[in-house]
């Protein structure tokens, strides 16, 4: 074996990046593309594809983060947020890996954005058809804590027989008085699939409905794609004497004002003092730019 | 909420099995059964460990594939169709509506993580039933119909005696006001009173309902409290087969009267 041969081709290139356009090889981003237009063709079913190794724990958003490379291009801008912030540890390391392994522009202005990560929030600001939002899912399956069976639920889905997603939703209810899920609250995708929307809290399932921007949901560690393309319909299931209802908050955002947004509980001191803030930091950022301005 | 049988359907029996045949690899799990059961009927499937009552009891209820032999079942629209015909779709709409099948471990049948309640209502959300009051009210019903009291509803399984425990299994597998309920040694492990009670709780099903059951026992005791005809099976073979009294008080096989003087007195 010679020499050059054994010398990695990032080290013979002078400039350019060691690696391919954002990580992945053009095969696997082919085989993940392949995946993605299945998905988008049945919305809501959970489409397997051979997840890669990624530079990444489990966890951390290896199936979003390979769905944002298979789709992005060398013009989109990328966001990405962790529960609606775009500063926490693994926004800013998923953001700074692809502005090392692809070279793409980032922002954290939704507006801004062609291509948003997230894990879980969906922004405030209302997404347009130019833009796609990328899930990073931990468990793609809704009936998997009621049905451990993967070739169960599979038998399940392709057989529309959702009574037991009921019995979870019935089980609160009994438990609590009321529907206490508050977050992967699983919603039916045109009138055909039940889907888990990824942990993401149920005041964002209404905007799941009828949105303009592709909706991608990739988790890495189960192998699974799903997709709501632009417009879908998506419905949160409820009981007919106990309605989905989203969750209200009783006071505005301490920072800026805002009401009818998700807050986050921050806490302030060791005394109890604590404060709610907006969870999207864009959102909450650009009404105080608002507002300053106003005043100025 | 059943719609009325009409009058030539009571001849046509609510299934009929012929030629039944399992065969695991080289060795016979059950050969050539042909049996017939009609609404408000009884059978008893009886033999020891290993002589095929189990399996028979898994081939009429779908749930193993037979390799030889055919089983018809009358379904809810009066027509009587080739269970080997039905779509999956189908038979799991026949599994959880219109038929029941009580596990002899209770944990099979139930859900151990749900409440009581929700073990009651998932046919019911199974077949579209989306008002919780009404499933609730439903399920308080049928609890009391199987003796257990109301404050229970909340309890999971795992909290509940084992004689509870089958009976919970059964009024989750009645809510649907199945035609046909399977069971596989429905009091094996409770002790003589709970099982007494449980007897009588069936036979009152039967009685009221109309119901029809396929009843595998290794208890004779059983057998007579329950069932109508009984079935004796040895080696995969049928070996005798008639009315309960006839085949216990006066069997005509060599095994079956082995087995009949087998029990203690």
């Amino acid at each position: 074996m010679s020499t050059a041969e054994t010398t990695f081709a990032g080290e013979e290139a002078d400039d350019a990046s060691p690696y391919n356009f954002a990580y992945l090889d053009e095969q696997t981003k082919r085989m993940i593309r392949r995946a993605l237009l299945k998905a988008v063709a049945i919305p809501g079913y959970q489409v397997p594809f051979s997840s890669r190794e990624m530079p990444m724990p489990y966890g951390w958003g290896t199936g979003g983060v390979q769905v944002t490379a298979s789709v992005l291009g060398r013009n989109d801008t990328l966001k990405v947020i962790d529960q609606g912030a775009d500063d926490t540890t693994n926004a800013i390391s998923i953001r700074k890996f692809f502005e090392k392994t692809a070279g793409v522009a980032t922002t954290t202005k939704t507006t801004d954005a062609t291509v948003i990560q997230t894990r879980h929030r969906i922004p405030e600001e209302p997404l347009s058809e130019a833009q796609v939002l990328v899930y990073q899912v931990p468990i793609p399956e809704p009936l998997r804590f009621l049905e451990p069976r993967e070739t169960e639920t599979r038998q399940m889905h392709a057989l529309e027989e959702y009574g037991l997603m009921h019995v979870k939703l019935y089980e609160d209810i009994a438990r609590h008085g009321h529907i206490a899920t508050t977050y992967a609250y699983p919603v039916k995708v045109d009138d055909r699939y039940v889907m888990d929307p990824s942990p993401t809290p149920k005041f964002d399932n209404p905007k799941m409905d009828n949105c303009p921007a592709l909706q991608l949901f990739g988790a890495g560690r189960e192998k699974r794609i799903y997709a709501l393309p632009p417009y879908t319909d998506v419905v949160s299931l409820d009981f007919d004497d106990h309605p989905f209802e989203v969750t209200r908050f009783s006071q505005p955002c301490a920072l800026c004002g805002s009401t009818g947004v998700y807050l986050d509980e921050v806490l302030t001191d060791d005394k109890g003092g604590r404060m709610f803030v907006c969870s999207d930091t864009d959102h909450c950022e650009t009404v105080r730019a608002r507002n300053r301005a106003r005043n100025a | 909420m059943r719609k009325p049988v009409p009058d030539d359907a009571a001849d046509v029996p609510l299934m009929r099995a012929e030629g039944l045949t399992k065969h695991y690899g080289q060795r016979i799990g059950c050969q050539n059964v042909a049996l017939e059961i009609h609404e408000g009927e009884v059978i008893a499937i009886v033999g020891e460990s290993g002589s095929g009552k189990s399996t028979l009891l898994g081939l009429l209820s779908t749930q193993l594939e037979a390799t030889a032999g055919r089983v018809h079942y009358r379904m809810l629209d009066g027509e009587t169709r080739d269970l080997n015909t039905l779509t999956e779709a189908e038979r799991r709409m026949l599994l959880r509506t219109d038929w029941g099948f009580i596990h002899q471990d209770a944990r099979n049948g139930l859900r151990m993580g749900v409440s009581a309640g929700g073990n009651v209502g998932e046919r019911l959300m199974a077949v579209g039933w989306r008002h919780y009051g009404n499933i609730r009210a439903e399920a308080v019903d049928w609890l009391g119909r199987v003796e257990i009291s109301d404050d229970r509803i909340d309890d999971p399984p795992t909290t509940f005696s084992g004689g509870m425990r089958q009976r919970l299994q059964i009024a989750k597998n009645m809510v649907t006001r199945p035609r046909l309920v399977f069971m596989d040694e429905p009091t094996g492990g409770l002790d003589v009173s709970v099982q007494a009670r449980l007897l009588d709780l069936i036979r009152s099903f039967v009685n009221d309902h109309g119901l029809a059951a396929i009843v595998v026992t290794h208890d004779l005791a059983v057998a007579r409290h329950l069932s109508h005809r009984t079935i004796v099976m040895r080696h995969g073979d049928v070996i005798e087969t008639g009315l309960t009294d006839q085949v216990l008080d006066d069997p005509q096989a060599p095994y079956t009267q082995l087995l009949v003087s087998s029990v203690l007195q």
